[in-house]
């Protein structure tokens, strides 16, 4: 019997001795290999940004493309142009042509929140970016915006300690979207355990550049000891650091705000109209939205049906001094760069 | 100099009102800078609802303005980066004129079809504006943000410099708001603007070329829309295609009706607009020195509004000779 057990581990051996020695000459196969691409090829995925055309949405989109479709993945691109009605009628008409996985930036927490369900139910994949829905899908994909309101007022108040008059302001941008609500209950976070700051100013507005320096321009009239500014998004604050500069203020009053950290940004650094840059590091929710599309369409499982996970981006700390060691991790970024090999 | 009607003496005395009230109770108000503040955010309005009042007076209306003022104005921009014609180093100032002549030809445009189709300026506007924006976006403007070539230095200056201490923005809003006076009431095209307000088939029957006459008022409004982009780019280096979207174009026309020029056309004129200006703007910065609420400032201005148009109607009541198709 044993005997036996001996015979058949040497026959195995030697079996297996010729197929070693073709392993060291060509390499090994992988065999989880072909599932990997098999379970991509032909997929279909759609995007469904708020509008293109701006840094945040071309990146992801330009991310996506790179990463996915050399593995023959189609992409589908709707672009509802900042109307919200136009958005859900893209994703009522999606639901029905069937994608794989649909990508979705949403305008508000309601607005898509019931067709997000009707495109799970009907085998869809949802991930969602940047903006979350009520709705939780599979996966969502973006920026912490209560951790990026907190981030942002704690770096304005380090600067307006006792000895500088505590006074700041807070451009924020449309009240209704999420993005501004959150950051402004981050904002709150930080407020209510500095009791010594003074907001003098909590005006909306409106993502607009130019409303941003009108606001900054008669505020800084009122209170030309204000020690500095939160602001909500980059593309809004260059108005508002625009107003800071003309009033010839920049030393004086401490700028900071947040985006998706691309070259403009980092110029506005440069330039001194911001003085510190939260980033949101597009490049990298580009492949973190690339790679839970791919884990998903691998995975196998129903859509909704698997756990839903948060991916909240590493935010990136951008000034004028230290931006330079960010550029090797994306920050920076051109829309260019991103859909270049 | 100026006669002023009713309306113009209830508006200005508002104004003052408002203005004594603030100068009194809000702290650092009536300071020369604040006042230059305030006068500089509402310029680029202030040269926006001249625009507006040329065609208010004319008995039209023109929606697409701010579709005009951005795409121009992005389209310059875009131009000269060499996103559009990388084998050309295009320098700034042809790219703004090459600005100039596609704003003009669909402004021109959209007169033709008011002028010749006898269609309503409210609606051909209304979709010009779509046109305009999509047609610019399609075919040029990639980004909805658009910074300014570096060369652009002399139009920085116009959106940002200062002459004697005075932001050139006001300055431009002053002297184009002089030359328009001028031309409304010493040319003879002046004349027939107010003669097509009043009514356009009488001045027809007088000999008034109308319809060349609607399709160069288009084209001027368009012109002047095109000048307030760029003075917008020029203060924050960048021009945003997004606030087509905006609510900006009722502010011009609040800036009108506010004034006084009336929506029936023939009457009214520059001093209504820097009136109209000067009292939004008083609002404007009021409201935000007083820190109030977004969605409050919109209320705020949404009553007063609707005042001005309930005003309007009582001093200038519609009757069969002012009615007509697509009057707004």
């Amino acid at each position: 019997m044993k005997f036996k057990a001996l015979k058949l581990i040497i026959a195995v051996v030697a079996m297996l001795l010729p197929l070693n020695a073709q392993a060291e000459k060509m390499g090994i196969a992988d065999p989880a290999r072909d599932k990997y691409y098999s379970a991509l090829e032909g997929k279909k995925v759609a995007f469904v940004p708020l509008a293109m055309g701006f840094d945040l949405t071309e990146g992801w989109y330009a991310g996506m493309k790179k990463a996915l479709e050399p593995l023959g993945v189609e992409m589908i691109l709707r672009d509802p142009n900042w109307s919200a009605d136009a958005g859900s009628k893209a994703i009522s008409s999606l639901i029905s042509e069937k994608p794989d996985a649909i990508v979705v930036h949403n305008p508000d927490v309601q607005t898509y929140a019931k067709l997000l369900r009707k495109a799970e139910k009907a085998g869809i994949h949802v991930v969602q970016v940047n903006m979350k829905s009520a709705f939780p899908t599979d996966a969502f994909v973006g920026a912490d915006w209560i951790e990026i309101g907190e981030l942002v007022t704690q770096k304005v108040i380090d600067q307006c300690g006792a000895g500088t008059s505590q006074k700041i302001a807070i451009v924020q941008g449309v009240l209704t979207a999420a993005a501004s609500a959150y950051q402004l209950r981050g904002v709150s976070n930080i407020l209510e355990k500095n009791p010594n700051i003074k907001v003098v100013s909590n005006q909306a507005a409106d993502w607009d550049s130019t409303k941003a320096r009108a606001i900054t321009e008669t505020t800084l009239q009122q209170h030309p000891d204000l020690c500095g500014i939160v602001g909500f998004w980059d593309g809004m604050d260059i108005g508002t650091g625009a107003a800071v500069k003309e009033a010839g203020m920049h030393e004086k009053v401490f700028l900071a705000t947040s985006g998706g950290g691309g070259k403009t940004g980092c110029d506005n650094l440069k330039n001194d109209i911001f003085d510190v840059f939260v980033s949101y590091d597009v490049p990298g929710q580009a492949r973190d939205l690339s790679n839970v599309v791919k884990s998903l369409l691998q995975s196998g499982n129903k859509p909704g049906k698997a756990g839903k996970v948060s991916l909240f981006t590493q935010l990136q700390t951008l000034t004028k001094d230290n931006m330079a060691s960010y550029m090797g991790s994306g920050a920076c970024w051109t829309v260019e760069s991103l859909a270049s090999n | 100099m100026f006669k002023l009607r009713n309306q113009e003496l209830i508006i200005l005395i508002v104004t003052v009102v408002i203005f004594a009230g603030f100068s009194v109770f809000l702290d650092k108000f009536f300071s020369t800078g604040n006042l230059l503040t305030l006068m500089r955010s509402v310029s680029i309005l202030g040269i926006l609802s001249i625009a507006m009042a040329v065609v208010v007076i004319s008995k039209g209306i023109d929606l697409s303005l701010i579709a005009t003022l951005a795409v121009g104005t992005a389209l310059a921009s875009v131009l000269s980066s060499g996103d559009v014609l990388p084998s050309i180093d295009l320098p700034f100032i042809y790219a703004v004129i090459l600005g100039f002549i596609f704003t003009a030809i669909l402004c021109a445009m959209t007169g033709i079809l008011v002028a010749y189709w006898d269609m309503a300026s409210v609606f051909v506007t209304l979709a010009m504006a779509g046109v305009i924006y999509g047609l610019g976006r399609t075919l040029f403007i990639r980004d909805e943000l658009n910074y300014l070539p570096e060369d652009a230095a002399w139009l920085e200056y116009l959106g940002r410099g200062q002459l004697f201490g005075v932001p050139m923005p006001i300055i431009c809003f002053l002297m184009l708001a002089i030359i328009m006076h001028l031309l409304l009431t010493k040319t003879t095209f002046g004349k027939f603007v107010y003669s097509i307000g009043d009514s356009g088939l009488a001045a027809r029957t007088a000999g008034v070329p109308v319809r060349p006459i609607l399709v160069m008022i288009f084209i001027l409004a368009g012109t002047v829309a095109y000048f307030a982009g760029l003075l917008t780019a020029g203060a924050i280096s960048s021009i945003n295609t997004r606030m087509v979207a905006g609510s900006m174009i009722y502010d011009v026309l609040l800036v009108v009706v506010v004034g006084g020029i009336g929506l029936s056309g023939g009457k009214g004129g520059m001093h209504n607009v820097i009136l109209g200006t000067l009292l939004i703007g008083t609002l404007l910065n009021g409201m935000v020195i007083m820190d109030i609420s977004f969605i409050v400032q919109n209320l705020i201005k949404g009553i007063i509004l609707l005042l001005a148009i309930m005003t309007d109607t009582l001093l200038n009541p519609r009757d069969e000779q002012t009615t007509q198709q697509g009057d707004i």
